[in-house]
């Protein structure tokens, strides 16, 4: 691998917001001013013990945090090999781990006197964490949504309107999640003066991907401590998945300088990596999207290429700068599973389990399926199950049922 | 070092009058009706050309700009092809000043040092790149300036006295400001706020000011034009291209027309205008 290890793979971003080569700020110079306050904002924030305290009542009382660390005792029976464990991430108010970044930007948002809050959603669970807490706070919410994802993911999309949130369907491009991003993009520019852009993945300009790790990371060092608790000891390895991998980052982030820790994310692979897929890691190159540099699907120009998953939640042609990163340094093992593996593996664990999972952790979970029977029983694997999988059960029944006919 | 730039500047000042700056895209509707259109631009009155270089995902552009980005993109234009069409205008103009607009991904994929040599041969004299403010100048800002390219900086409601140093410090050419917060082609600019605006930014620097965003007729361009050393018009005109079309999104015979007479009478607009009291 090109770079030089680093003393420590926690320490990032510089104060110019780079991971590496990646990372930065690549915004137009209306939204500059904003992203430099909020970085201040944010700061602020980190160092005021009343601000960390607040938000403590708030993941206890409201998300209902500590989410469980489950001992997933037929899966691991089923597959003969490491004992694996469950983040239960999907236990969370609204079902997903979105929750916990949402609830740091939103507290940020009203610190610094923002009344309107606007995101993007894939599959909706930013949108409904987010819609949530504009409710729980009194704050004006738009969602910006791909028409393909508004389509696919219907039981999210009356969720955020039952929550008085505005869901606007984007018609540009492929219609999914990039697509949402370019047109929240565009609302923030028009509206910078009273609008806070919450960005639901560890994506965007500085300080977004640090901003919403740190939020996310409460997974890891929960995880760190419940193990600790039952186990008494660390895990051997660690399984998330990625679309612009705020579960993942959360998850890994704590664990990243333990190296005896085997870290694995998984990218969508959709019809698979020769043919439409979303793994920008696998698939795509560096390049510049959305205020930064990061590993992207593009074309010999370029030119963005749209992406493919199953999953909405994962259908974005680029991944979180710091990922991209983790790469490079070869310190996060990067692989992915097809459409195909992700629809066992969700059918698999509801049967097993009696929990039905999101279809982005079933990715996950496909992985598992390959990893965990190659090691010993002694081995300990935590899998971030990141959200439950409600919103799919529509999607999901009318494919099984498609193939029954 | 004087481009051709600061050379049309300094001939407009003597001639006591602002710049009337377009904006077309590259490839739009094809390349060769896109460079039919931008060879017919100077005859109908404009002084400097922009050339937007189309992208997937312009995230400052409205509806209008990005469906003529995405129409150049299906008619096959590439980064490259946008520098041949550069190359083909300058054959027979070696004075109209061309400046390029547009994201950043496609140059970083081309290759910085590679793109500022082949631009700079094919006779470009500016770039405008929207997603890189000066917080990212050593990305292509400081390797333009070295290669001898203008780098023109948008300023906007948004850059405060505090900030303009920094957006003014490596800026060259002229400074483009983007006179209403949102996207291209959204709400009209307000023309006395444009002046007060134009006026706080000349207090920074010697450089002309040019205003866009949101101008679309003769009117506003004249005045925008009494406020600012140029106006420019971007949607009004790929609107223009858009509405020459046949069913099928391809090049009429009214296509070049079109946008030439929008051209000419938004320059009347502009040389209309009285030149701001400085």
């Amino acid at each position: 691998m090109s770079p030089a290890l680093p003393n420590s793979f926690r320490s990032g971003p510089d104060e110019r917001g780079h991971f590496g080569i990646f990372g930065g700020r690549f915004v137009a110079e209306t939204l500059m001013p904003l992203i430099l306050d909020l970085e201040k904002a944010y700061a602020e924030a980190k160092a005021d013990p009343a601000f960390q305290k607040e938000m403590d009542g708030h993941l206890k009382h409201y998300v209902g945090r500590p989410s469980p660390l489950y001992f997933a005792e037929r899966l691991t029976e089923h597959l003969g090999g490491a004992k694996i464990y469950f983040k239960r991430e999907e236990l969370n108010h609204t079902g997903s781990h979105k929750v916990n970044n949402v609830l740091g930007q939103i507290m940020l948002a009203r610190r610094m006197g923002k009344k309107r809050i606007i995101a993007e959603t894939g599959a909706g669970q930013h949108g409904v964490a987010t819609a949530t807490l504009c409710a729980r706070f009194g704050l004006e919410c738009v969602v910006y949504m791909g028409a393909v994802d508004v389509a696919r993911q219907q039981p999210n999309v009356i969720r955020m309107e039952m929550l008085g949130a505005k869901v606007v369907p984007v018609q540009s491009g492929a219609r999914t999640l990039k697509d949402a991003m370019n047109d929240a993009l565009r609302d923030w520019v028009t509206n910078v003066h009273n609008t806070f852009y919450c960005i639901g993945t560890v994506a965007g300009p500085h300080p977004y991907p640090m901003m919403v790790r740190d939020f996310q990371s409460i997974i890891g060092v929960e995880t760190r401590q419940q193990l600790q608790d039952v186990e008494g000891r660390l895990p051997d390895s660690l399984v998330a998945c990625i679309g612009g991998g705020s579960n993942a980052m959360g998850l890994f982030h704590p664990f990243l300088d333990d190296p005896s820790i085997e870290i694995f994310g998984v990218e969508a692979a959709g019809h698979g990596l020769t043919q439409l897929h979303a793994a920008s890691i696998a698939g795509g190159r560096p390049g510049v999207l959305h205020g930064n540099r990061t590993y992207l699907l593009m074309d010999e120009d370029g030119q963005i290429q749209e992406a493919h998953s199953i999953s909405a939640g994962l259908d974005y042609p680029g991944i979180g700068p710091e990922h991209a990163w983790l790469h490079e340094t070869g310190r996060v093992n990067y692989l992915s599973a097809t459409d195909e593996e992700a629809l066992e593996a969700f059918q698999l664990l509801s049967r097993l389990e009696g929990i039905i999972p999101a279809l982005e952790p079933a990715h996950a979970i496909a992985k598992v399926m390959e990893l965990a029977p190659k090691r010993p029983r002694d081995h300990l694997m935590v899998v971030n199950l990141s959200g439950r999988g409600d919103k799919d059960v529509p999607q999901v029944g009318d494919i099984l049922k498609g193939r029954k006919q | 070092m004087t481009t051709r730039i600061d050379a049309r500047f300094a001939e407009l000042a003597k001639q006591g009058r602002s710049a009337f700056v377009t904006f077309v895209m590259a490839g739009d509707p094809d390349p060769a009706t896109s460079l039919d259109i931008i060879k017919a631009l100077p005859k109908a009155g404009a002084d400097i050309i922009e050339i937007g270089m189309p992208f997937t995902d312009p995230m400052a552009d409205g509806p209008s700009i990005q469906a003529a980005g995405l129409r150049a993109l299906k008619g096959g234009m590439t980064l490259r092809k946008t520098l041949e069409m550069v190359r083909g205008f300058r054959k027979d103009d070696d004075a109209t000043p061309l400046v390029l607009m547009g994201y950043y991904n496609p140059i970083y994929i081309y290759g910085v040092d590679k793109f500022l040599a082949d631009a700079k041969s094919a006779g470009v004299d500016g770039l405008i790149i929207v997603d890189l403010p000066p917080e990212e100048d050593t990305e292509l800002c400081l390797p333009a300036m070295k290669a001898g390219l203008n780098f023109i900086r948008l300023a906007t409601p948004t850059t405060d006295d505090k900030r303009l140093p920094a957006v003014l410090a490596n800026t060259s050419g002229f400074v483009y400001y983007v006179s209403i917060t949102g996207i291209t082609g959204a709400a009209a600019a307000d023309a006395k706020a444009v002046g007060e605006a134009v006026a706080r930014i000349k207090r920074h620097t010697k450089l002309p000011v040019c205003v866009g965003f949101g101008i679309r007729t003769p009117d506003t361009a004249r005045a925008i034009a009494e406020h600012a050393d140029g106006a420019v018009v971007g949607t009004a005109l790929v609107d223009a291209v858009r509405g020459s079309l046949d069913a099928e999104g391809r090049a009429t015979a009214k296509t070049v027309t079109a946008v030439a007479d929008l051209v000419a009478s938004l320059a009347q607009g502009v040389r209309g205008a009285k030149q701001a009291a400085e």
